[in-house]
């Protein structure tokens, strides 16, 4: 027997080891001898300890290995495994000594099933959802088409937000941008945003708000892909828009808001009029305004020009009326006037003084007189009789 | 009834730019359907035309004022000027 190898070196009880000893050994010829590999199987018996880490066991038709998963690498998955699951595992073999059983310290696990953990666990969060009608088209409100106050529930220091900001005063300076910071991954992102969320709700006279991060990995985007967070998004007091990094990718927290935008500045433009619109729809009205007055007054004025037209007719009614009668009467006059009688060939007969000598007494023989005829006077002298 | 100025409703608080712009339409239908008073037209047009004034300027006088809400640690809101 060789002695090369101290595993088999006491070969009498003189020389035995201790337990530990063995232990530790096969742990270190366990861990050289086999690099960390993918493990295909099915996931058995697993808990869930209060420390955050995983222990299950994986098996197949004939021979099962215990697994642990610590926090610190299962804190990426979006939910545990269950039972009877199908899983690759990413792992390193290693020796458990306190129970002196061989263990897979598994770093990454991805589910066989369709679309994976990450999608089964969206899947469920979505039933969650709908069986509760947060997901109900009818529950999507209008946003307001001017906002005065717009609240961004983001990361203080990503794109997202510059490009909000940026947007909103090129397109609606009127607006007043109230920014609740919130980191929007990595661990307890979750629980930050829902704080934001819940600050969000106490802000007074808001008009709309924007949840929403630039794009990032898959595993970045799930923050808004919580149950939690999609709850206390549906949750808010006013309309909001969500744009949670990816077009192709729809989170929880898109479905539930009132709009969903594909990129922050897409909120932002949809979360406002832009400013060169409403000026000319300004200009319309200031024009509808104008017309409305002059058609008004317009009207006042072909009132007074009927008035106007009503009383010069009367006017001249009368006028012509007056006229007739003048000349009614002017023919009268004329008929009676001396005039047309000595026009007729009479002639009338005056004395010096003008006086009219009618009778024949008035004519002694020799007397002076005139007699005026239709075109003029002549003088006369009465006769020896 | 003396007439609204400066951006305020009849109880002088300030109206928001939609409720102006709501003020305006109104006026302009009311213009528009023709059984008001000579006088009350003329009014409402003044009125109308001040508005439109107003809310012109708003438009162009603004710069979108950017702030972040804040928590303290007894829960109370802190409004301030976010410099991002």
């Amino acid at each position: 027997m060789g002695q090369s190898l101290d595993l088999f070196a006491s070969v009498s009880p003189d020389g035995a080891w201790t337990v530990s000893q063995v232990a530790h050994r096969v742990r270190a010829v366990v861990e050289a001898g086999l690099e960390p590999l993918w493990v295909r199987g099915e996931v058995s018996g697993f808990k869930a300890w209060q420390s955050g880490h995983w222990y299950f066991a994986l098996r197949d038709r004939s021979a099962q290995l215990r697994c642990v998963m610590f926090q610190k690498d299962n804190r990426r998955l979006p939910m545990e495994p269950q039972d009877g699951m199908q899983v690759f595992i990413f792992a390193r073999p290693t020796v458990w000594e306190t129970k002196g059983e061989l263990r897979l310290t598994v770093v990454d696990l991805l589910s066989t099933e369709a679309g994976g953990l990450w999608q089964q666990a969206f899947e469920k969060a979505k039933a969650a959802l709908a069986k509760d009608g947060l997901l109900d088209p009818a529950r999507k409100r209008r946003l307001p088409p001017y906002p005065r106050r717009i609240a961004v529930v983001t990361s203080p220091d990503g794109a997202a937000l510059r490009d909000i900001i940026a947007v909103t005063r090129r397109r609606w300076p009127i607006a007043e941008l109230l920014v609740i910071p919130t980191r929007v991954q990595g661990e307890g992102a979750e629980a930050e945003i829902c704080r934001a969320l819940a600050l969000l709700c106490r802000l007074e006279q808001l008009d709309v708000a924007i949840i929403g991060r630039g794009g990032g990995s898959r595993e970045d985007l799930w923050t808004f892909n919580h149950e939690r967070v999609a709850r206390a998004v549906a949750a808010l007091p006013v309309p909001v828009i969500s744009a949670v990094g990816h077009e192709t990718d729809v989170t929880l927290c898109d479905l539930v808001a009132d709009m969903r935008a594909p990129t922050p500045s897409a909120a932002a433009e949809a979360a406002t009029p832009d400013r060169a619109d409403v000026l000319a729809d300004l200009g319309h009205l200031g024009v509808r305004l104008a017309r409305a007055l002059s058609a008004r007054t317009g009207r006042a004025a072909e009132r007074l020009d009927r008035v106007h037209d009503r009383l010069t007719a009367t006017v001249e009614r009368r006028l012509e009326r007056h006229r007739h009668e003048l000349a009614t009467l002017a023919g009268r006059l004329d008929a009676l006037s001396p005039l047309r009688i000595l026009e007729r060939g009479y002639a009338l007969a005056r004395d010096g003084d003008g006086r009219v000598l009618k009778r024949v007494a008035q004519f002694p023989p020799g007397l002076r007189f005139r007699l005026r005829v239709t075109d003029g006077d002549v003088a006369a002298r009465a006769g020896e009789s | 009834m003396a007439r609204a100025r400066g951006g305020e409703g009849e109880g002088g608080e300030v109206l928001t730019f939609t409720q102006q712009l709501d003020r305006l339409e109104e006026i302009v239908r009311r213009l528009e359907a023709q059984e008001l008073d000579l006088d009350e037209a003329l009014k409402l047009f003044e009125e109308g035309i001040e508005r439109l004034r107003e809310a012109r300027d708003r438009l162009t006088a603004a710069e979108a004022q950017v702030k972040q809400v804040l928590a303290d640690r007894a829960g109370n809101l802190k409004v301030e000027d976010f410099d991002g």
